[in-house]
């Protein structure tokens, strides 16, 4: 099985769809000759040409608001915003209009629309090239927000989202673009929007989180295993609509959870999980519900001693972990 | 007797009779819906009056098989030429279950049918123009030779979408038709206090493009002005904006008092070019609409209004844990 | 004729009410549906609003400069048909279904019972209320805060209208952990009636004492005693006309026990808290049943007695149990108790440990059973020992272990091995 990077994973997929269904195209700021500011789109152009691998004007509603028409007149466009932090022109037509075609229309039109945004931090980008954005758009019925953690997640779950008949917005951490490698399977496969997989087992305690966090609770995780704590680590993969099954049995298997999220704490995701939980597992828990997320500031600040303060890091998961396992 | 026109546009008696009755009937059942507002039936209505002659003159210079339309909140003309019916009009009006455009689950006036290629719309203005655009992008992509149509208010032309997607298709060169309602106010604020630019149709030069403002209250003239531009569309020399001056002749919505912001003179003044009196003297003057036409088209559109509007009042509405459904394709 | 109501419209989102400015018809005028019959001001607009029907005009209800709400009767007109809404009282009344549907599904069901809250479980602890006798308000009997609440504050207002010479916080603390708060079982007639009093209340209060504080576990081992039976089957006979008094097979297990007790001390043990206190005597407890009465005196100093010196600890201990004259220190510094529920012919049994000892080993009754023994059946004399833990102070393996080692002394009892005196 081929070994590729999560970046790699997003381009295969992005490759594979377009040569299986011609109505698959991509739209957005420099993906055509660049390839993308991240390379995302690397080689698309060359195969698919113009027609397909559309380079748009700047103007993000305008990217959203005409991927929308398209979709809605039977092709399958996937458009990128460059940086998450750069999605806020195109909020109205995600939230006013892509969430909400099929319901206001009574089921006679939809959107089968993906929007790829690169999303996260660490990476010096600091203020408006770092930022968690799904919190923004996680109580929109109507959108799915699909966050994987691993180039196998990536790969199934971005074909899933150019398959799906709704809009979803694929957001993509930028760090993991890289850093992270693994084994995707060459054949075609798809991964189920909505469900949560659990990424390792454990009895001692329970983590739930999502994106590059997954990856630093399994570090953790391998350390703590040395001491004989066992966590058990739930990635959400899609954090709306939640999965709530998988939460509430992740949540009662140990009594003892923790959150995280790299988006500021207050009103993020994982409130939202923190509150299933409240809602289903009272009678199972066994230490308060922690959450361990950015600080509440607007965003990320450029130097590193700042951003090391905001970000999420193995360091930071494995003091929390063991806290919770001591309680 | 006048000269026939619309002969010169490529237009029979029969299309023009049929385009005036189409502007009767949108304008019957605008009034009917303040009836039944004032009456305390339906909550809202929101109006066409004033625009019929633009809205039903443009839908027919347009293939209403199929090209699409991106209509905003005033155009009952649009969508009855492309196809809906009086009594869908009244469901949607009345909120019932049966209503195409959305099952009760929108306010009147935010149309939709898939089946007569009317997207669907909302309330924050402007976003349908992207969506035409993109409707353009997909035509051209695979090929199939219809145009999109979208309108919108002189108001709504400051929006980011609208210049967005203008410039997008100017760039794309896509076949797209805008065209501006021009009703001179966006709800209490006059046209002078909106647009820096002398005309709407000024800021077509800017995303390269022809601008042009045609006379709204003349079917014929906006007939012509979207008939060329769908030809140059289709000939892949790109979008076309179209200003069509019109006046706004009711309140912004049922909720509004225009009366603390217009005068009733100047309401009074543009009755006198409302196009059901000059469109209804062109086609006397032609020899087309006589008398014996009038009375049986009056006849036929007030049934019409009486039976849709029966119909709707006594029709259901959605069961109310439909409001569940499709949030999501299920 | 039909008279019908037509009343003041909504006119305009968030519009509560309108002004009839001027009446456009008066009582008596014939008009047609949709004909105006009154112009209307609102905070929002100002209109003319029509007849719902065709008819004539009754009366006018309302006066010109009147304000009325949203829905209030304007005037009454005489129609000829009545005209339904159908459609809007239906789904009111398919609405009104659905409610009083929800509030007959409620049902007393109990199954909530034990799911105790953490804020029950809190206050329980600080009030020291038993929550076994508590009853429940919440859904499916479930004790909500609320009911503690009420419980503890019905124990104070108890305590203040009551005697001044005692205090309030200890008369509050003892009305809530005495039964005069709970809600009692009535006995119905044929029932009979038994007081309550002196060794069944002390036993009555300990056992709930032991239940409340000390969270329970559970162990089972089984032993093979075929040799241990064969040899106090041989040497019974002779031993009780040597000694005067029998030698029981209770004596061998609570002499594997102390010896056990001495390599692990840990179940020798008591929790205090802050502290788990090892105690370096071995005084094992032993229950000894008198009709309706339990006792539990002690073989001091187990581990120093020979097997004859245990039987004859039980056997005395025992006499006195039945004769009434156990002593205060007879009772007194137990360590750890070993029951003998075999004798009632039980085969598996979880005690309740004697408070505040930290385990307590219920010697089950030894019976016959076919075991594989190198793939035959073989006949063997099997018994059961059950182990109860207080797993505040003991956990899985050290007990284990300690079974295992007394498993293993009783196994290896035999004529070669054993030493009576």
């Amino acid at each position: 099985m081929p070994v590729m990077s999560y970046i790699q994973a997003i381009t295969t997929a992005l490759k594979e769809e377009m040569q299986r269904d011609e109505n698959v195209f991509i739209l957005g700021e420099d993906v055509g000759k660049k390839g993308g500011v991240f390379r995302a789109t690397d080689g698309l152009y060359e195969t698919f040409n113009e027609a397909r691998v559309l380079d748009t004007p700047l103007a993000e509603s305008a990217i959203v608001g005409v991927g929308i028409g398209a979709a809605m007149y039977g092709l399958r466009p996937v458009a990128e915003i460059q940086f998450a932090d750069f999605i806020m022109p195109a909020v109205n037509q995600i939230i006013s209009e892509a969430a909400k075609i099929r319901y206001r229309s009574n089921n006679d039109w939809n959107v089968p629309m993906t929007i790829r945004a690169p999303y996260g931090g660490g990476v010096h980008g600091a203020l408006y090239h770092s930022q968690s954005v799904e919190a923004v758009f996680a109580n929109q019925p109507g959108l799915k927000i699909v966050m994987p953690s691993t180039p196998y997640d990536v790969k199934g779950l971005l074909k899933a989202a150019i398959r799906d008949n709704d809009p979803v917005l694929f957001f993509e951490h930028k760090r993991a673009y890289r850093l992270l490698k693994g084994e995707v399977p060459e054949e075609d496969y798809v991964l189920p929007i909505g469900k949560a997989d659990v990424k390792r087992e454990g009895t001692d305690i329970t983590v739930i989180t999502y994106g590059l966090c997954v990856h630093f609770a399994l570090q953790a995780a391998e350390k703590l295993a040395e001491e004989g704590i066992e966590a058990h680590i739930l990635d959400l993969r899609t954090v709306y609509p939640l999965d709530k099954e998988a939460i509430i049995e992740a949540a009662k298997k140990t009594g003892k959870i923790l959150l995280i999220t790299e988006d500021n704490k207050e009103g993020s995701i994982i409130g939202e999980v923190a509150a299933i939980i409240a809602e289903h597992c009272l009678f199972d828990l066994d230490a308060p519900i922690r959450r361990l997320a950015g600080p509440d500031i607007p965003s990320m600040p450029y130097a590193p001693t700042m951003e090391k303060f905001f970000m999420i890091n193995p360091d930071k998961v494995e003091k929390a972990m063991r806290e919770l396992a001591e309680f | 007797m006048t000269t026939k026109r619309h002969r010169d546009l490529g237009l029979t008696d029969e299309q023009v009779l049929e385009i005036y009755r189409i502007m009767l009937l949108a304008r019957k059942i605008d009034e009917r819906m303040w009836l039944l507002n004032r009456a305390g039936k339906i909550p809202f209505v929101i109006s066409c009056q004033g625009q019929e002659a633009a809205q039903v003159g443009a839908a027919f210079a347009l293939d209403r098989k199929k090209d699409y339309v991106a209509p905003y909140y005033r155009d009952m003309g649009v969508v009855l030429a492309f196809g809906m019916t009086s009594t869908e009009l009244m469901l949607s009006g009345f909120a019932k279950a049966e209503d195409p455009n959305s099952g009760g689950r929108q306010m009147p006036g935010h149309f939709g049918q898939k089946k007569n290629q009317i997207l669907t719309g909302s309330s924050p203005v402007t976003t349908q123009l992207p969506h035409a655009v993109g409707v353009a992008l997909a035509a051209k992509m695979k090929n199939d030779p219809i145009v999109s149509f979208v309108t919108l208010g002189e108001g709504s032309s400051n929006q980011g979408d609208f210049h967005e997607g203008l410039n997008f298709a100017g760039v794309h060169k896509l076949p797209v038709i805008t065209m501006v309602e021009n009703n001179k106010y966006a709800i209490s604020v006059p046209i002078e206090k909106q647009i820096a630019s002398k005309t709407v149709a000024d800021r077509a030069k800017s995303y390269g493009m022809p601008g042009i403002t045609v006379d709204g209250n003349d079917p014929l003239a906006v007939y012509k002005a979207v008939k060329e531009a769908r030809e140059r569309a289709l000939n892949g020399d790109g979008p076309t904006l179209i200003e069509a001056i019109t006046y706004r002749l009711t309140a912004h919505s049922s909720d509004d008092d225009d009366r603390l912001y217009r005068k009733s003179d100047e309401i009074d003044e543009a009755r006198k070019n409302d196009s059901m009196i000059t469109f209804n003297k062109y086609l006397k003057d032609t020899g087309i609409l006589t008398e014996t036409i009038e009375k049986q088209i009056n006849d036929e559109i007030i049934q019409e209004v009486n039976q849709a509007t029966d119909y709707a009042e006594n029709a259901p509405y959605a069961q109310p844990e439909d409001a569940l459904k499709h949030v999501y394709e299920e | 004729m039909v008279v019908e109501k037509i009343n003041m419209p909504q006119l305009g989102e968030s519009v509560t009410e309108g002004t009839i400015t001027s009446w456009l018809v008066k009582a008596g005028d014939k008009i047609n549906k949709y004909d105006p019959i009154a112009e209307v001001m609102t905070d929002k607009v100002n209109a003319e609003v029509p007849s719902s029907y065709t008819g004539t005009i009754k009366e006018l209800v309302a006066q010109e400069g009147d304000t009325i709400a949203v829905g209030e009767l304007m005037c009454y007109i005489e129609t000829e048909t009545s005209n339904q809404q159908t459609s809007l009282e239906n789904s009111q009344a398919e609405e009104k279904g659905i409610e009083e549907q929800n509030d007959s599904t409620l049902e007393k069901d109990q199954s909530m019972k034990k799911r105790y809250s953490p804020a029950v479980l809190k206050m329980a602890q600080e009030h020291q209320i038993d929550l076994e006798h508590v009853t429940g308000t919440g859904k499916a009997g479930r004790i909500t805060r609320k009911d503690l609440e009420k419980l503890i504050a019905k124990g104070k207002n108890q305590s203040t209208s009551e005697s001044v010479s005692v205090s309030a916080t200890s008369k509050a603390n003892s009305a809530i952990s005495e039964p005069t708060t709970r809600q009692q079982p009535t006995a119905y007639s044929g029932d009979v009636e038994i007081p309550v009093t002196g060794v069944r209340k002390a036993i009555a209060q300990n056992m709930v004492r032991s239940k409340q504080e000390i969270p329970h576990a559970w162990m089972t081992v089984e032993v093979d005693v075929t040799d241990l039976v064969r040899l106090r089957n041989n040497i019974k006979n002779s031993f009780k006309q040597k000694e005067g008094y029998g030698l029981t097979f209770f004596a061998f297990f609570v002499k594997a026990v102390a010896q056990a007790l001495k390599e692990f001390p840990q179940l020798n043990s008591t929790w205090r808290e802050d502290k788990i206190i090892q105690r370096k005597d071995i005084n094992v407890s032993i229950a000894v049943a008198k009709e309706q009465e339990l006792f539990v005196p002690v073989i001091h100093h187990a581990d120093d007695k020979s097997i004859k010196g245990i039987a004859k600890a039980i056997q005395e201990l025992a006499v006195k149990t039945r004769s009434g004259k156990l002593t205060a220190d007879d009772m007194k510094g137990g360590t750890f108790t070993v029951n003998n529920t075999g004798s009632f012919g039980s085969i598996h049994s979880m005690g309740v440990i004697n408070h505040p000892q930290a385990a307590i080993l219920q010697v089950e009754s030894i019976v016959k059973r076919p075991v594989i023994i190198n793939d035959m059946f073989a006949a063997r004399d099997m018994v059961n020992l059950c182990l109860s833990l207080d797993h505040r102070v003991l956990d899985g393996l050290v007990c284990g272990q300690f079974l295992a080692r007394v498993k293993e002394l009783l196994e290896n009892m035999n004529e070669e091995t054993v030493n009576i005196y």
